[in-house]
């Protein structure tokens, strides 16, 4: 029996394709495939550290990408920015289908490999739909419009292109405070950045020597805006809280308690 | 900015402009150009949700709320006594540009009372959203209500700013407009609409010839409908949307429950509850004819003039209709799959795709994402076991109520234990 096989990368994309890429130059059967940290001590198959080569991962990517569809190749993208634990190996068994078929496998919703794939990438996109919605910018006295997020899923990336379109004429800051990187529009180009600070940066009050002197001013006008645009007699709580998860309030200045 | 002053203007005017339903954001395409503020991509995005669950998605205001008009069910009209006031231009644009620089909203939604008269307060509107693009390079959505009554001249001038126009025509019928609105003429409320079309499909002629053709209301106009203010019957309601989709070329039609603001003999009292369930089904209607290929005269016809409240109007018509199953899974077309109660649009395009590969099943479909409970007493698939029996519509509907949960089952618990 060949021995099985457990696959060490250093969290980029290009490092599971180059994991992947790996997988087939060496016929390895690999039954794991997790990022640096992360990897639980396989106790019958053999712990392999893979390194990124971007060479390597083009040619994987490239390949795949001449067969699947690009919502194809989108889902491989979004659901490796989930950061499941286990999604590499699903990923790995995507491409594996496909290049074994010779065909595209990505309308095949039936096929749980496929199905697994696409609700995953779905849960990326509802988030980075939800953080192009919820990112609240404060204004600082240095005219950065500045946000801080904690998504559940490494969205950033994809943010990236939506903030930079529609802001273009404003410098912006976006930083992910679980990931500890950032984005940073210096009004040519959005570069990721790495700021340390303390944790409760971000809410005016505790700030107020950082933040424009009517940052606080327009946050009042939206809360009051808020809440004059409810109609009393409609309330529908559940409705609201499944549209406006719990977990997201922090963000938002009008359900936020510590915007008073 | 005088913030206290903006503060006070800004409450009264969103709390008059709450009661107008549209909110979309979405369905043009206006691409940043020389480094300006603002871009849409064509997707609408909600920024936040009001407790009574609805999307806020731009910043919806009145300019003014002083109105020369008496309408019985409009807040701003004439005789109610409440705090008046109207913003500046120049307020609105700054107001608009911080909320939008701060991603609190997609852009705006500026209505008003009608202040001297309907061309008067179109240009004042106009001139907001010309400032907005001109000055401010801003390339987010506006929509901009037509004023009943505006100049054709006007009219044109609006759609090159605009994003979305609209026209409320509130009370479906012409006669419930002359008993609520007396003052009003229905002409008035055609005439921008009318212009606005004409304009719409000219500009998208030229444009296939000319690509620098400038952009006019790119995302099209869209119309609101009162619900249950006057008697009207579901069918009268969507064969009036009907009739605004095809000789209007309307996007969306609106419909909003009435909610009472006054005691009027004319109208529901004080206290009655807002139809909201009523609202709900009329949606669903409208979704059915412009995405799932259904007939107005299909769901609703003389027979038939109201909604079904215990079902959605797809169930209720496939109960009425049983001569059109089961249908096939594996093979049936999309407009067949499309008409199958518990099949939405999304779980129509992964069954046809994922048809191509395996015949599917029960296990396939309800992976999918089809909601079974209602569907499998339409379809055959590759499961054995599929209802063989002919049940009948009243004992299906019955099994599929009691096998499921509804929102609004509690406003008419009492009729279902008739089953």
């Amino acid at each position: 029996m060949q021995p099985t096989t457990s696959l060490i990368y250093d969290g980029t994309f290009n490092g599971l394709l180059s994991c992947i890429f790996l997988s087939y130059e060496e016929k390895l059967e690999v039954v794991g495939i997790n990022p640096t940290g992360m990897a639980n001590e396989e106790l019958f198959s053999e712990s392999l550290e893979v390194i990124t080569d971007k060479f390597k991962a083009d040619r994987v990517w490239k390949a795949f990408k001449k067969i699947a569809s690009s919502r194809g190749a989108k889902s491989i993208y979004f659901a490796y920015l989930s950061e499941a634990p286990g999604i590499e190996l699903e990923i790995l068994k995507y491409l594996q289908h496909t290049f074994q078929h010779k065909k595209s496998i990505d309308g095949d919703f039936a096929s749980p490999h496929v199905l697994k794939i696409v609700q995953t990438a779905k849960k990326v996109s509802r988030e980075k739909h939800r953080m192009e919605a919820f990112v609240r910018f404060q204004l600082t006295k240095d005219s950065i419009y500045f946000a801080t997020i904690e998504p559940d899923f490494n969205v950033l990336p994809v943010i990236k292109h939506h903030f930079t379109s529609r802001y273009s004429d404003q410098e912006w800051i976006i930083y992910d405070l679980k990931r500890k990187f950032g984005l940073y529009y210096n009004l040519t180009t959005t570069n990721i950045i790495n700021i340390d600070f303390a944790k409760n940066s971000g809410s005016s009050e505790e700030n107020d020597y950082f933040f424009d002197s009517h940052e606080q001013d327009f946050q009042k006008l939206w809360k009051n805006y808020f809440e004059a645009t409810t109609i009393k007699s409609r309330i529908n709580i559940r409705l609201h809280h499944q549209h406006v998860p719990k977990r997201y309030w922090k963000y938002l200045i009008e359900k936020n308690p510590l915007h008073n | 900015m005088m913030f206290d002053r903006i503060k006070e203007k800004l409450e009264i005017l969103a709390d008059a402009a709450k009661y107008d339903v549209s909110c979309s954001s979405s369905g043009s395409k206006r691409s940043n150009k020389n480094k300006g503020l603002g871009n849409s991509d064509g997707m609408g995005i909600c920024h936040s949700y009001t407790e009574d669950g609805r999307c806020v998605s731009l910043l919806k205001i009145l300019l003014t709320n002083h109105c020369i008009f008496d309408c019985a069910y409009c807040v701003t009209r004439r005789s109610n006594d409440i705090k008046r006031a109207a913003f500046k231009v120049q307020e609105v644009v700054d107001l608009t540009i911080n909320f939008y620089r701060r991603n609190y909203i997609e852009g705006l939604f500026l209505s008003s009372g009608i202040f001297k008269d309907a061309d008067f307060t179109m240009e004042r509107l106009i001139q907001v959203a010309k400032k907005l693009r001109l000055e401010e390079n801003f390339n987010g959505y506006i929509h901009l209500k037509s004023i009943p009554g505006a100049s054709d001249e006007l009219m044109h001038e609006a759609g090159l700013y605009a994003d979305r126009l609209s026209v409320n025509i509130e009370i479906p019928t012409v006669s419930g407009l002359k008993k609520l609105a007396p003052e009003k003429d229905h002409a008035d409320f055609i005439k921008p609409m009318e212009k606005v079309k004409n304009e719409i499909i000219q500009y998208n002629s030229e444009k296939k010839l000319i690509k620098s053709t400038p952009k006019y209301a790119p995302a099209g106009q869209s119309t609101q409908m009162i619900v249950g203010a006057t008697g009207e019957s579901d069918r009268e309601i969507m064969l009036s949307a009907n009739h605004y989709y095809k000789n209007y070329n309307m996007k969306r039609v609106y419909y909003s429950g009435y909610v009472p603001i006054r005691n009027d003999p004319r109208l529901p009292s004080l206290g009655s509850q807002v139809p909201m369930l009523r609202e709900n089904r009329l949606y669903q209607t409208d979704w059915l004819m412009r995405f799932y290929g259904f007939e107005v005269n299909e769901l609703l016809n003389p027979q038939f003039p109201n909604l079904d409240v215990e079902v959605d109007p797809k169930l209720s018509w496939a109960l009425r209709n049983p001569q059109h199953f089961p249908v096939d899974i594996n093979r049936a077309e999309k407009e067949t799959l499309l008409r199958i109660p518990g099949v939405g649009l999304k779980s129509v395009s992964k069954i046809l795709n994922a048809r191509k590969y395996r015949k599917l099943n029960y296990d396939h479909l309800k992976a999918i994402g089809v909601a079974l409970n209602r569907a499998r007493y339409f379809i055959i698939c590759d499961s054995r076991g599929w209802e063989t029996k002919d049940l009948g519509s009243a004992k299906i509907k019955s099994l599929i109520l009691r096998n499921s949960v509804g929102k609004f089952r509690k406003d008419y618990s009492s009729q279902l234990s008739l089953f």
